[in-house]
C-alpha cells in the first residue's frame, strides 16, 4: 500500500526524519509510535504530501506521489487537531467535502453514531474540542476509500465515543481496509493495532507485531515496553 | 479550482466586510456626484481616494482572508485537489469580490446618474480598470507576504509597510532623486520609475487620460507625450498585468514547495 524509501525532512536546522524506509502491506491496522517530535505526524504528512520532503521517495498503491496529487482519492485523513473554518456550519462542512470529492457517501449512518444530529445546524466555532473531534472523525470516515490515516482518533472523545470509534475502525479494518494510526493512548493501540512502527529520532527503531515487542523487552505490557524500547538496543 | 473559488466568493460574500466596503463605494459614488454634479469632476476626485485607498484594502484583506483561511487550506491540502488551484482558487475569490465591490459600489451611483450620456464613460471605466487591477496586484502581492510568514503579526506589518512604501515613501524617493539629479535629463527615469511602481502608473494613465497633465508641470510634456497615446496606453496595461501575473506566479511557485 505505502511505500516509502530513504525519506529525509528538515525543518531549518531540526532533522525530524533522517531517512526512513516503510514498507506497509495492504489491508490491516498500523500504529505509528514514538515519543512526542519523533517525527511520526511528519511522516504521515509526507504521506498525505502536505509536507515535502528533502530526499527519499513515497509511493501509494504502487504510484510515486511526487507531482500527483489524484493518489489522494484513496486516502481518507484524520488531522491531529481539528482545525475547521470558524464560519461554516456542520452541515455546509460535510455538504462541500462531498461536493469537493464527489464520492459516494455514507455521512448519515456516521452523524448518527456520533450523536451529532443537534449539532449539525451549529457554527464549528462554537462546537467543544470533543464534538469537532466528532465531526472530524465522519469527515474521515464518509468515504469508502483504501487508507485511512489516523493522527490521534482518540483526542476529546468520552469512553462511550471511543467504544464507537473502535467498532469502527474494525469495521473498517474486516472491509480490507489499511488503517494507519498514531497514538499516546497504549490501551487503544494494544487494542486495534495488528502491528507496530516506532519512530525514534527521526528513524523506524522498531516494526513488527505488538507480541515480538513484548519479547524483545521482556515486559508484559504494551505500555512499559515502549517506555522500555527506547532503552533496549536495536540489536537486542 | 473553480469549486474552492465559489466557496471563498460565496465565504466572502457572506462576511459583512464585503457589504461594508460594497457601501462604502456606493455612498461615496453618490456623495460626490451630488457635490459635484459633474462626472468628469468626480471622477479625478475619486481616482485620489480609489489610488491610496484600493491596495490598501486590498493588502489588508488579502492577509487578513489567508491567515482567517489557515484551517480551511489545511483541510483542503488532505484532499485530492492540486496544491495550485487551492491557492488559485483562494486568491481569485479575494480580488473577484472586492472588485465586484469596487465595480458594483462605484458603478452603480454612476450609471444612475446618467453615464452612458456623458462623454466621461472612457474615463470611467479607465478607473474601474486600474482599480479593478490594483486590487488583483496588492491582494496577489499581500498573499505572498502571507505565505512566506507563518507569524501574522510579522505578515501583516509587512504587507502594511509595502503598502505604506509603494503609496508614499516612493513618491517622496522619486522627487527627492529628481531634485538631485535635476541637472541631467530625466525623461526616461522617471518614465521606468513611474513604470515600477502599480499605484503611480495608475494614477499617471488616468491624469493623463483626464487631459490635465498640465497639473504634472516638469515632466507632463515627456509624460503626456509617451502614456497620451495609444502606444503609452497598451505599454501601461501591459506593465499593470505583468504587476498581477508576476506575484501571482510566484504565490503557486511557493505554495508547491511549502509544508503545512
Amino acid at each position: 500500500m505505502i511505500q516509502v524509501e530513504n525519506l529525509h525532512k528538515k525543518f531549518g536546522k531540526n532533522e525530524v526524519l533522517k531517512g526512513v524506509d516503510l514498507n506497509i502491506d495492504d489491508g490491516g491496522i498500523f500504529a505509528v509510535l514514538g515519543p512526542n517530535g519523533s517525527g511520526k505526524t511528519t511522516l504521515i504528512k509526507s504521506i498525505l504530501g502536505m509536507v515535502v520532503s528533502n530526499k527519499g521517495s513515497i509511493a501509494v498503491s504502487g504510484r510515486s506521489i511526487k507531482k500527483n496529487w489524484r493518489y489522494r482519492k484513496d486516502i481518507n485523513y484524520l488531522p491531529q487537531i481539528a482545525n475547521f473554518p470558524g464560519n461554516l456550519k456542520v452541515r455546509e462542512l460535510i455538504r462541500m467535502i462531498k461536493d469537493l470529492r464527489q464520492m459516494p457517501s455514507e455521512e448519515e449512518k456516521l452523524i448518527e453514531l456520533f450523536q451529532l444530529e443537534p449539532f449539525l445546524g451549529k457554527k464549528l466555532s462554537t462546537l467543544s474540542g470533543g464534538t469537532k473531534q466528532k465531526v472530524n472523525l465522519v469527515l474521515a470516515f464518509m468515504f469508502d476509500c483504501p487508507l485511512l490515516i489516523l493522527d490521534e482518533p482518540t483526542t476529546g472523545l468520552d469512553p462511550a465515543s471511543l467504544i464507537r470509534l473502535k467498532e469502527l475502525i474494525q469495521k473498517e479494518k474486516a472491509n480490507g481496509k489499511t488503517i494507519l494510526i498514531t497514538s499516546h493512548i497504549m490501551q487503544f493501540v494494544a487494542e486495534v493495532a495488528d502491528e507496530i512502527i516506532y519512530l525514534l529520532e527521526g528513524k523506524i527503531y522498531f516494526k513488527g507485531g505488538i507480541e515480538q515487542l513484548k519479547t524483545k523487552t521482556s515486559q508484559t505490557d504494551l505500555e512499559h515496553a515502549i517506555a522500555a524500547i527506547a532503552t533496549t538496543p536495536a540489536d537486542a | 479550482m473553480l469549486k474552492i473559488l465559489k466557496y471563498s466568493f460565496y465565504d466572502l460574500i457572506r462576511s459583512r466586510w464585503s457589504y461594508v466596503y460594497f457601501l462604502f463605494y456606493l455612498i461615496l459614488g453618490f456623495v460626490l456626484l451630488f457635490l459635484n454634479n459633474d462626472v468628469s469632476k468626480a471622477v479625478i476626485t475619486l481616482m485620489n481616494i480609489i489610488i491610496i485607498l484600493v491596495p490598501l484594502i486590498g493588502t489588508i484583506f488579502g492577509v487578513m482572508y489567508y491567515y482567517n483561511s489557515k484551517e480551511f487550506i489545511e483541510l483542503l491540502l488532505a484532499q485530492p485537489i492540486k496544491r495550485s488551484s487551492i491557492f488559485l482558487g483562494q486568491y481569485l475569490g479575494v480580488a473577484g469580490s472586492l472588485t465586484l465591490s469596487l465595480v458594483l459600489g462605484l458603478g452603480i451611483p454612476f450609471v444612475l446618474y446618467g453615464l452612458f450620456k456623458s462623454d466621461a464613460i472612457f474615463d470611467f471605466t479607465l478607473l474601474l480598470v486600474t482599480g479593478a487591477f490594483l486590487t488583483m496586484i496588492f491582494t496577489a502581492l499581500s498573499f505572498n507576504i502571507a505565505l512566506s510568514n507563518e507569524n501574522k503579526i510579522k505578515g501583516f506589518g509587512y504587507a502594511v509597510l509595502l503598502w505604506l512604501f509603494l503609496a508614499v515613501i516612493y513618491d517622496g524617493l522619486f522627487l527627492m532623486s529628481l531634485i538631485i539629479f535635476k541637472e541631467y535629463p530625466l525623461d526616461s527615469f522617471s518614465l521606468a520609475a513611474t513604470m515600477f511602481n502599480p499605484i503611480d502608473l495608475s494614477r499617471t494613465l488616468i491624469l493623463l487620460k483626464l487631459d490635465i497633465s498640465a497639473l504634472l508641470g516638469y515632466t507632463g510634456a515627456v509624460f503626456k507625450q509617451f502614456f497620451g497615446t495609444n502606444q503609452g496606453l497598451i505599454i501601461s496595461m501591459l506593465m499593470l498585468v505583468l504587476w498581477t501575473v508576476v506575484p501571482i506566479w510566484r504565490l503557486v511557485y511557493k505554495s508547491k514547495k511549502k509544508d503545512f
